[in-house]
């Protein structure tokens, strides 16, 4: 009896195993986040007017920022192909050039990646400011939005 | 097996252990707020990061514990080993939901979201939903080795979601930020951290003894009432 219990455990836990595997092994072909600028320009026509998501670098000295009409422009990059993104709203306060960003919207025919919703995308490095150096209270901005600042 | 049989942790020693925790708990969060500067890039709110990483630490170890006690469960057949397992996904799932929030308001000012449907995000909600149905199908057992046996199978099956929880941000593209480690952290800010980690620890520790005991209580108390209804009909 004992013996058919470490079985029937023993079991579970290679299907437990197994379902990790094919789930896994599945899913790492298939989920797909974001595109990359290069990825994206490959499939050009095939996705014109599609929702999806783009992920690159800004590219420094791209970015155009007009706060008076609301509108946002810079050049997204993966080192390889750069694509044009337009985006409405105001940036995260952490946005800025060389910084890692994903963006939501549709690539156009004209070429042009249409974002409505741009996401910063931090790295997982942290160091204290350098003698002179002034972190920025990247939640104030939200505090001042609130405010209708 | 009757309840009388089922070991119970010391009082006095879970109520020593209660002290060093909250002393070791203040401590951590002291220096994380106070010690340790703020991240040059992020401001104040990276400190999230001391209680943000502990909290999705212990929902993993949390759920570990449940998996380990599932099978030795259905080996054995000894209660004790399904009431650990409770006791584990109840703090698991309060961790993880803590790490689920606070993850939140930290991406809010960084990202410039509250949410999105990255593979760290959904993998980690899914994993939420895999113990709230865990205790939901407790529930709506009537027979405690009946629910035991049941609990035990969601209790290894569902553990598959926790190594891809982690593994989500190496294996697919995300929009958080890959696992920091004393490579991408400076000094400082990882000896904080690792107090942190203990002090979230030693709290599970503690919270483990005092969901146990209230398990076992509660345990007594539908033993007692299934003894009495014994042939009738309720």
């Amino acid at each position: 009896m004992n013996r058919r219990r470490v079985w029937i455990g023993l079991g579970l836990v290679a299907i437990a195993g197994a379902i990790t595997l094919l789930v896994a092994g599945g899913l790492r072909e298939n989920v797909v986040y974001f595109l990359t600028p290069t990825e994206l320009e490959a499939k050009g026509a095939e996705v014109y007017g599609a929702p999806l998501r783009l992920g690159g670098q800004v590219k420094p000295e791209s970015v155009d920022w007009n706060p008076d009409v609301g509108r946002l422009f810079f050049v997204i990059t993966d080192g390889e192909t750069e694509l044009p993104v337009e985006s409405s709203g105001a940036p995260p306060a952490m946005f800025s050039e060389g910084m890692g960003v994903v963006v939501e919207g549709s690539y156009r025919e004209d070429g042009v990646f249409r974002s409505h919703n741009v996401m910063v995308k931090h790295s997982n490095e942290y160091r204290p400011p350098k003698e002179g150096e002034h972190p920025r209270e990247v939640y104030r901005s939200l505090i001042d939005e609130e405010a209708g600042g | 097996m009757t309840i009388t049989d089922l070991p119970q942790p010391n009082p006095g020693r879970a109520r020593l252990l209660g002290t060093a925790t909250l002393l070791v708990v203040a401590a951590g969060s002291a220096a994380g707020l106070f010690l340790v500067p703020a991240d040059a890039l992020q401001g104040e709110v990276q400190r999230l990061l001391y209680v943000h990483v502990p909290a999705a630490w212990l929902a993993m170890l949390s759920f570990f514990v449940v998996f380990v006690m599932s099978v030795l469960y259905l080996i054995q057949r000894d209660p004790k080993w399904d009431l650990l397992a409770v006791s584990a996904a109840e703090i698991g799932i309060v961790f993880t939901a803590l790490a689920l929030v606070l993850g939140s308001l930290w991406g809010k000012p960084t990202w410039g979201v509250w949410w999105t449907w990255d593979p760290r995000l959904t993998t980690t909600a899914i994993m939420l939903m895999i113990y709230v149905g865990y205790l939901v199908v407790r529930s709506f057992a009537d027979d405690p080795e009946k629910r035991a046996r049941w609990s035990a199978i969601i209790g290894i099956i569902g553990f598959v979601d926790v190594p891809i929880v982690y593994l989500s941000v190496l294996w697919w593209r995300t929009l958080h930020q890959p696992p920091s480690s004393p490579r991408s952290m400076a000094g400082e800010f990882v000896y904080v951290l690792l107090l942190n980690v203990a002090a979230f620890t030693l709290l599970y520790v503690y919270l483990m003894l005092r969901r146990y005991r209230l398990a076992v209580a509660e345990r007594h108390v539908e033993e007692l009432r299934l003894t009495r209804d014994d042939g009738r009909i309720t």
